[in-house]
């Protein structure tokens, strides 16, 4: 059922679709809305599940771990600081391969302390274990959290997924969103039955101590699974489009116009839609363009990548974040899709944009085009404003 | 796939931390014990088992010599003895 | 209690370690049907390292402080799940895992009202790590991070009062208990477990290897920190003081004389009287000296 609502609340619905047994979480910006109605919901008896105020985010996700620990669907949402305080919980959570399904509403780090959007958050943990898919917009933000918990809790899987979407730009923008209905999300998503979980008729010790002789093949088990899960989730992409029709293909990357393009954009998120404004403009003028918009950031899909990108002579990958110190975090994936390959592109330039939710405009994407040249550029800040910086401080 | 992850009661043997002891061990005298099940309860190793007068025992696979079951024993029907040498031992 | 399945032989513990006795008989008094999230520290690494596991109950370790949070979400689950009423919940954890970083988690815990007991084995520092100081380490001790020396008598902060802390968050029971009372233990646990609501019980633990003291002494120890008034047992139901364990009360010095964490005080007086002040504090407040 189509419906004009903002970004948090769709989530909220989504979620109450999934009944989830236990909900936790702490307030941050720009999380607020979705669990503010989720509370609202259960307030009003529409929602079944226990609702858990907490008083920290590493209090929220340790309840969520509590939670499906003992069997039951979980859910929980936070930004920036707070994800960073989950952090090792986060990390625990995915070793203990427990399927907690997060909404991460991307939010910029401090410090300094900026409430708008950027990628820095999930992006920083991106060595937890987690899945990470990433939304272009709000249809695909509802539709990916259905997806998170069918991937998360498959019998093959059993890994956390975290549904990343930009902060503000989506969590309180307004769009049309087809709403799934709950027979076919009960269709979709089948009950949740846990491999192993806390059960008195069954007893059994989870989180144990692994010495040297055993915590390699822990973390491999991980590691193995992540690359499994890149098929999975084109096993799962099509079951989703039997049951609600919408084609997420392998939900892996979305091609746009990259076919012939000799200069490809790769980036992630909403700023997508921004970028295939600029990308259809450019056709319209006969100019070769094209966006990679990557879906899923965990698990990594090189070959994908490789695929369609080989025959591209020249990509910019716009970046969200940063790593302080060296190249931008996805540059540096997109390079290491090629490394050691037959084909490839000729250069890869890599752009920094958007930190702390400054705006990413028709003209920036412009301005990453004409950059592209056939010099490679390394991860270089772009909307920079020169006047607010000095060398020396004070003067 | 999984690796190391969870483990059963019915999985786990236990550590034979019996080979712990070096110097002393407890010997039940079985004289006069009155069944008050201390030694039972105070085991950090859960390992004495026992239910009628002069009848309980120590798991010497799992006892470390500890000593607390002959101090809190009300007849000291329990002593500590000189550990025997194990093989191995030099 | 038989050779009990719930807690079983086999664990690592040091010799005659307090607290592998105490998560003895606090899960054998819970029973069978009892869920347990176990903080990092020396119970849950003696207790669980793969493959083996010294419990047959279902058993939890997720974090060092999160025990109290963990335990939340079990709960959270068991009401979805229509089994809370048949199924206890434990959270369990040392001193500084409950007292220090921890004590947010805690906090959380009573402040919601999660129907959860939760057990702090108190040996009174940090010991897994090598015996560091903790929040709860009484004054004067010697330990690692505060170690007695020509500009130090050990550590020099007091005790900090974690059962009056979950006390003032007004749940229904809160209690201290000893090793050195293993019946005790049994009771106060039992009792616990049939009041709905938050419930924390601090149960004093020696250890052999940071008290320094023999493996067999466990008892006396344990009981001249209760008998001293070192160490007060009591019982409080919504924020009442409802018992105390009283004392003809002993010389703190005959307690510090048993221990080598104390050696260092036993030629200086001055801080012996110090310590006998916090005793005749412990005893002043909760009433603890048997009248004549």
């Amino acid at each position: 059922m189509k419906e004009f609502v903002e970004g948090s609340h769709a989530i909220a619905e989504i979620v109450k679709a999934c009944q989830p047994g236990v909900i936790s979480a702490y307030p941050i910006t720009p999380q607020t809305h979705i669990v503010e109605d989720l509370a609202q919901m259960v307030s009003n008896g529409e929602l079944k599940s226990q609702f858990v105020n907490v008083e920290s985010e590493h209090s929220a996700a340790s309840v969520v771990l509590g939670g499906s620990a003992t069997g039951v669907r979980v859910y929980t949402a936070t930004s920036s600081q707070g994800l960073f305080y989950m952090q090792e919980v986060v990390f625990n959570i995915a070793g203990m391969r427990l399927p907690v399904v997060m909404t991460c509403a991307n939010r910029a780090v401090s410090a300094p302390i900026n409430i708008w959007n950027d990628q820095q958050d999930s992006i920083s943990l991106r060595d937890a274990g987690w899945v990470q898919i990433y939304a272009e917009d709000n249809q695909e933000a509802v539709d990916f959290h259905l997806i998170a918990y069918r991937l998360a809790e498959d019998k093959r899987v059993m890994l956390p997924v975290m549904v990343c979407m930009d902060g503000f730009i989506l969590t309180h923008g307004m769009e049309t969103i087809d709403m799934p209905e709950q027979e076919k999300v009960n269709k979709f998503l089948p009950v949740y039955k846990p491999l192993y979980k806390l059960d008195t008729a069954e007893p059994m010790s989870m989180g144990l101590l692994a010495d040297p002789d055993y915590y390699m093949e822990a973390r491999f088990a991980i590691q193995e699974t992540m690359k499994e899960s890149v098929g999975y989730l084109s096993e799962i992409s099509s079951e989703f489009k039997a049951v609600f029709g919408r084609d997420y293909k392998d939900l892996l990357v979305e091609e746009y116009h990259t076919q012939d393009a000799d200069k490809v954009i790769v980036a992630m998120g909403s700023v997508c839609g921004t970028i295939k404004e600029v990308v259809d403009e450019q056709r319209a003028k006969g100019k070769k363009v094209g966006l990679l918009r990557i879906i899923s950031y965990r698990p990594f899909p090189y070959a994908r990548i490789y695929e369609a990108l080989k025959d591209v002579p020249r990509v910019a990958v716009l970046d969200k974040a940063v790593s302080l110190g060296a190249y931008a975090p996805i540059a540096v994936e997109i390079k290491a899709a090629f490394y050691g390959k037959k084909k490839g592109p000729k250069v890869i330039s890599s752009f920094v944009a958007g930190l702390g939710g400054r705006d990413i405009t028709l003209e920036s994407v412009h301005e990453v085009l004409r950059r592209l040249t056939a010099k490679e550029i390394n991860s270089d800040f772009i909307d920079l404003k020169p006047e607010l910086l000095k060398e020396e401080y004070g003067k | 796939m999984f690796g190391p992850l969870t483990v059963k009661p019915s999985e786990s043997k236990g550590d034979k931390t019996g080979s712990w002891r070096t110097l002393v061990r407890p010997n039940y005298l079985h004289k006069d014990c009155i069944a008050c099940r201390m030694c039972l309860m105070i085991c950090p190793e859960g390992c004495v088992k026992g239910k009628e007068k002069n009848a309980f025992s120590v798991d010497y696979t799992f006892c470390k010599g500890c000593g607390v079951c002959a101090d809190i024993c009300p007849k000291k029907d329990i002593e500590m003895v000189p550990e025997e040498p194990k093989e191995g031992d030099r | 209690m038989e050779n009990s399945p719930l807690f079983k032989s086999g664990h690592t513990a040091c010799a005659g370690c307090g607290q592998a006795i105490a998560a003895r008989l606090v899960i054998e008094a819970a029973g069978a049907n009892t869920i347990i999230a176990n903080n990092t520290g020396c119970l849950e690494v003696f207790s669980t390292k793969y493959p083996e596991t010294a419990w047959g109950v279902p058993w939890i370790h997720s974090l060092f402080e999160n025990s109290a949070a963990v335990a939340s979400g079990i709960e959270a689950a068991l009401i979805y799940l229509g089994k809370k009423d048949v199924t206890n919940v434990i959270a369990q954890g040392g001193d500084g895992s409950t007292g220090d970083i921890g004590l947010q988690a805690l906090s959380g815990m009573l402040e919601r009202g999660h129907d959860i007991l939760y057990v702090c084995y108190d040996n009174e520092a940090y010991m897994n790590t090598g015996v560091q100081r903790s929040g709860l380490t009484p004054f004067d001790t010697n330990t690692t991070t505060s170690p007695s020396g020509v500009r130090s008598s050990g550590n020099l902060r007091p005790k900090k009062p974690i059962p009056e802390i979950c006390n003032a968050h007004g749940i229904p029971y809160v209690a201290t208990a000893s090793a050195g009372y293993p019946q005790d233990i049994t009771r106060k646990v039992k009792k616990a477990i049939s009041i709905k609501g938050p419930k924390y019980i601090q149960i004093h633990v020696p250890c052999p290897l940071g008290w320094r003291h023999e493996t067999n002494q466990m008892l006396p120890v344990a009981k001249l920190a209760v008998e001293t008034g070192l160490y007060p047992l009591f019982e409080y139901e919504n924020g009442v003081l409802v018992n105390r364990k009283q004392i003809v009360p002993k010389p703190v010095e005959e307690y510090l004389k048993s221990q080598g964490r104390f050696k260092h005080l036993l030629n200086n007086p001055e801080e012996i009287k110090k310590i006998q002040e916090i005793a005749d504090n412990n005893i002043k407040k909760y009433g603890l000296k048997v009248e004549a």
